[in-house]
């Protein structure tokens, strides 16, 4: 035979699984938040979402080019950094402030750190972050909320979040239960569950991004250990405190943290007890935020607080070897 | 109750191309190289010089120590040379070269009936190491070394490991349903050598005549069972054996003999049958001779040292769309490129495959998902190994238990990044070997 073979290690076949495939169907499982995003804040949050998704691909592509390292955006991890961060910010912010804070969160979370896969921070989160910090008025102020369906007309009604309403209603002293607060509003458990509130554009709906992660979870894409413990933590936690657990879960943007941004595989721990102890430890910083803090949402910043301590968690919940015998101290 | 053990995974098994082919007896190579050093310990040194005249099954080498086996002639014919040659993992090492003589004749006694049920078991043994036996599934640890545990370990089962995970593999599939007699027969002299009360034939669920089959032969015997175990890879591993078929892990860096178990395959266990009875060194074995890129998959009975050329052309040729071939199985076998190295006592499968099935792909980095973790059988962690490996932090690798791996390759086999894992385990457990020697 005069042909060459290949001559590699082994094992010699592969299962037909890729990081590009893997990132393009958590693209597609986030569709269904996308048109919810459509739905109740109308074209306006396409546009920022589109906007994000091109700036982060350009950011990657002209990175990767100035460095001379191979352009890799077609594996489709830029992209969903760009859904993900469109996801979080109000439906009237200015696009400019999108197209930079996708910009950062590329350049500086992703690339600088070596691109994917050497991150440590969630490169979405970091882009809020940056955004919330650098335009706050814009970002978290109440003239920027939309309320829901009224996106997609050219005058949008500017309304408080849900998590906004209460904590201001907490503050004056307010004694109500949490869904007489929301009912004064004409907000309804419902209308929480299915995203018909005010928000960041992609959090709201909680519905959709549930049929999203279902998916990935069946697909064995997402731990689901990551959102059962962080919920479970958010719920027994509000609970245990006397606050209303249900509407902690609905309301702002756990779903989409629980679901989405904490089960990012790079920047989550690898096994699965390490996996769960960060799923409680983002609980607790959740709560602590949302109930003790300034600011009247946490799952970003708890997060971005956990992935931190990924490496140590890594560290301290290497699994037990197969048939695993202590060495005997002599 | 369910028989397996955690971890693994069930790649597609390529199965079908072989595994209703019985097996055929391949004609004699016209000449057969066979290598001095062909299992784990040290090569045995060569005692017939170039021009002399040997017969089958006649010694070629003896045993260079205890933990070594001489090798035999696989035909009859002029010893041409003693050289270095390369045989299937690309090595060239010394072997003796025959040309055959087309007389096929037979080395006295081999092949000769023999009333062995008065054997003790070290006439047993000795005859197991003289035929040199060593252990068919691909590690070639030499079978009279793990019949010798130290007098204090007892053992309590002798396993045969009839599991045969490999994807595409059949020959075990084969033998089983073709010589179960002889087979139970070998694994009962190996019961006796070690004073083992129990046997065990441990059979993947995939292979339902060879369950069977080996069930019917064993109905009578009340120390013998057969158990069916879970199809998944790498089910066969010897220590994943082990958990299922008895529920014991063998310790990190220990033996079978440990928790009082010898393993060895049905291969052998046949090998080791006809050794004994038949006076038979160990000079052929079953090869499957499949995938999907060879025109006539095909099981064959193959005379050790038959270039592999002669295998694949009994098999009909290569297709057009040949990519790779592999010694072996596809998870743990040998990307050959010299195509006349040859049969070796481990090569249980020559293996055609195509791009679409044996693609080499590019390494991207790590993504954390923790699929290699959740799929190793040793519950390592094979992303951190790799990278430690990678960067030259072999003892921090040591410490996380490469030396535990087995190179089973379920990890890369899932890997997304489609990470060359196994690769970067072999270089760290050969420079810790290193590392050691030199202390």
């Amino acid at each position: 035979m005069d042909k060459m073979l290949i001559v590699s290690a082994n094992p010699h076949i592969r299962d037909k699984s890729s990081v590009t495939k893997i990132m393009h169907t958590v693209n597609l499982t986030l569709m269904p938040a996308v048109f919810a995003s459509w739905w109740f804040f109308g074209f306006k949050a396409i546009i920022l979402i589109l906007v994000a998704v091109v700036s982060c691909v350009i950011t990657e592509a002209a990175i990767q080019k100035f460095r001379k390292k191979p352009v890799t955006v077609s594996d489709g991890s830029a992209i969903l950094t760009g859904i993900l961060l469109g996801f979080n910010v109000p439906a009237n912010v200015p696009w400019w402030i999108v197209a930079l804070g996708s910009f950062f969160a590329i350049a500086i979370a992703k690339q600088a750190f070596g691109g994917l896969g050497f991150n440590i921070f969630n490169p979405a989160l970091i882009g809020r972050a940056f955004m919330v910090a650098s335009w706050p008025v814009q970002m978290t102020s109440n003239t920027y909320w939309t309320e829901p369906g009224t996106g997609k007309t050219m005058d949008a009604i500017s309304s408080a979040t849900p998590l906004n309403l209460v904590k201001t209603a907490l503050k004056d002293g307010g004694t109500k239960e949490t869904i007489d607060i929301l009912a004064d509003k004409g907000v309804t458990y419902w209308d929480l569950f299915v995203g018909n509130v005010s928000g960041c554009i992609g959090e709201t709906s909680f519905l959709a991004l549930l049929i999203g992660v279902i998916v990935l979870i069946a697909l064995g894409l997402v731990n689901w250990r990551v959102p059962l413990f962080y919920i479970g933590t958010v719920f027994v936690l509000t609970w245990l405190m006397g606050y209303d657990p249900v509407f902690h879960i609905l309301a702002g943007g756990l779903a989409l943290g629980a679901f989405y941004m904490a089960t990012d595989m790079v920047t989550s721990p690898i096994s699965n007890k390490g996996n769960i102890i960060f799923a409680i430890g983002l609980g607790l910083f959740t709560v602590a935020i949302r109930i003790w803090g300034g600011y009247p949402e946490g799952v970003s910043y708890s997060i971005l607080l956990m992935n931190c301590t990924v490496p140590l968690i890594n560290k301290f919940t290497v699994p037990k070897k197969f048939s695993y015998i202590k060495p005997q101290k002599a | 109750m369910k028989h397996t053990f955690k971890g693994g995974y069930h790649p597609p098994d390529g199965k079908s191309f072989s595994e209703k082919m019985p097996i055929e007896k391949m004609p004699a190579p016209k000449i057969a190289a066979i290598h001095l050093h062909q299992h784990i310990g040290a090569p045995s040194k060569a005692t017939v010089a170039v021009g002399d005249e040997v017969k089958i099954g006649q010694p070629l080498s003896e045993a260079g120590g205890f933990v070594s086996v001489p090798v035999h002639a696989s035909i009859s014919g002029k010893v041409k040379a003693i050289a270095k040659i390369t045989d299937a993992a690309g090595i060239k090492s010394d072997a003796v070269v025959i040309e055959n003589d087309g007389k096929e004749e037979m080395f006295e006694g081999v092949g000769v009936k023999v009333e062995y049920s008065g054997f003790s078991a070290d006439a047993i043994k000795k005859k197991i190491a003289e035929a040199g036996i060593v252990g068919m599934g691909g590690a070639r640890f030499p079978t009279h070394v793990k019949l010798s545990p130290p007098a204090e370990k007892k053992i309590d089962y002798i396993i045969l490991n009839g599991v045969e995970c490999e994807p595409y593999l059949t020959a075990d599939d084969r033998l089983m349903q073709e010589s179960p007699d002889t087979i139970i027969e070998g694994m009962k002299l190996m019961m006796k050598v070690v004073n083992a009360p129990n046997g065990i034939i441990g059979i993947e669920k995939n292979k339902p005549a060879s369950i069977k089959i080996m069930q019917e032969k064993t109905a009578s015997e009340k120390n013998i069972k057969v158990i069916e175990l879970e199809v998944k890879y790498p089910q066969g591993g010897e220590k994943q054996l082990i958990a299922a078929a008895v529920g014991k892990e063998v310790p990190s860096g220990g033996l079978p003999m440990d928790v009082g178990v010898v393993v060895s395959n049905v291969g052998t266990a046949n090998a080791v049958y006809e050794a004994v009875a038949l006076n038979k060194p160990f000079y052929e074995r079953v090869v499957s001779v499949t995938g999907e890129s060879i025109n006539n998959p095909k099981n064959v009975l193959a005379r050790i040292g038959t270039p592999t050329t002669e295998l694949i052309e009994f098999a009909g040729g290569v297709k057009e769309d040949v990519y790779k071939i592999i010694n072996g199985g596809p998870m743990m076998g040998a990307a050959m490129y010299a195509l006349d190295a040859p049969v070796h006592k481990g090569t249980s499968g020559i293996l055609c495959l195509s791009k679409t099935n044996a693609a080499v792909y590019e390494e991207h980095p790590c993504i954390s998902c923790g699929k290699c973790v959740s799929v190793c059988p040793m519950k390592l962690l094979p992303t951190d190994i790799q990278l430690n490996v990678q960067h030259g932090k072999y003892e921090e690798a040591e410490k996380l238990g490469i030396l535990d791996c087995m190179l089973c390759g379920t990890c890369a086999y899932v890997c997304p990044a489609k990470r060359n894992l196994v690769h970067y385990f072999n270089v760290g457990k050969a420079k810790i070997a290193e590392m050691k020697r030199k202390k």
